[in-house]
């Protein structure tokens, strides 16, 4: 049985699904981060050596970590609305508003966090 | 007006092990919320609001290792080393990891699949994954334990 999930580049940027399509995007780049990032960290823990600590310094470097940040908070942040939504499938009827409060949980605590990455790192 | 009904019972809709798969995506994120309430919860008895700073505690909620408080030795202050490296707390990254591999990678080949037509190679990349996931958590694990 062959599926089609044929969207061609052009469509794909053309589709305007604005806020949602939004999280979307970004809940799949911050898992794609998570697991490529955290993987290589869990990696370069194994193999010890020369690369493994060399990785890792790349890997807790402050300004990596503030992407490793985003991807993370923002994957559970988005996440929880998910599971809320679709274990509870009449709350979808929520989902724009449900959307403009994870943003506003969103923006302060990765905001918290990058701000304590900086300064830490600037101030010392 | 009766509200319609939008949902379908567990028989209508069947159970295989797709909809299994969808299940266990959010279940294994709720109980990986569950993990790190508790290792916030925990690092907070144990004297993280003066001893460790907010980006470390972070770090310690969404995985608690105690590389993640201890390394940053300028940063953070902790008093009781020990309590930070117990049983208690490695059963806890344990348990953590396996959810986050299994979630994590079966996430990736869902991403995947959604740009894959043929489908002898999204077969190959099931069983592929599968490997990939048992192979992860059982390093991630020795990790845990070792380092």
């Amino acid at each position: 049985m062959g599926l089609k999930r044929d969207v061609s580049l052009k469509d794909f940027l053309r589709y305007k699904g604005k806020g949602p399509m939004l999280t979307f995007i970004l809940h799949r780049i911050g898992g794609l981060g998570m697991v490529t990032f955290v993987g290589l960290h869990v990696l370069a823990s194994f193999v010890g050596g020369r690369v493994g600590p060399a990785i890792n310094l790349i890997y807790e470097n402050w300004i990596f970590q503030i992407v490793v940040f985003f991807c993370v908070l923002f994957h559970v942040i988005n996440g929880l609305r998910i599971v809320i939504l679709d274990l509870w499938p009449k709350l979808i009827e929520h989902q724009r508003e449900a959307i403009w409060l994870e943003w506003m949980i969103f923006l302060p605590v990765y905001g918290m966090a990058v701000y304590v990455i900086v300064n830490t790192a600037l101030g010392g | 007006m009766l509200a319609k009904r939008r949902t379908l019972s567990l028989a209508k809709r069947g159970f295989d092990f797709e909809i299994f798969m969808w299940l266990f995506v959010r279940l294994s994120a709720l109980a990986m919320y569950l993990f790190a309430l508790i290792g916030l919860v925990g690092a907070l008895i144990m004297g993280a609001r003066t001893q460790v700073n907010f980006a470390d505690l972070m770090r310690w909620t969404f995985m608690p290792d105690s590389n993640h408080v201890l390394m940053n030795t300028t940063l953070n202050n902790i008093a009781n080393l020990d309590v930070w490296v117990t049983l208690f707390w490695k059963i806890m990254g344990s348990l953590f990891v396996t959810f986050a591999a299994a979630h994590g990678l079966h996430g990736l080949l869902s991403v995947v699949e959604d740009y894959l037509k043929n489908s002898a190679v999204r077969r190959f990349l099931r069983y592929f994954v599968l490997v990939l996931t048992v192979v992860g958590i059982a390093i991630a694990i020795y990790v845990v334990w070792t380092k």
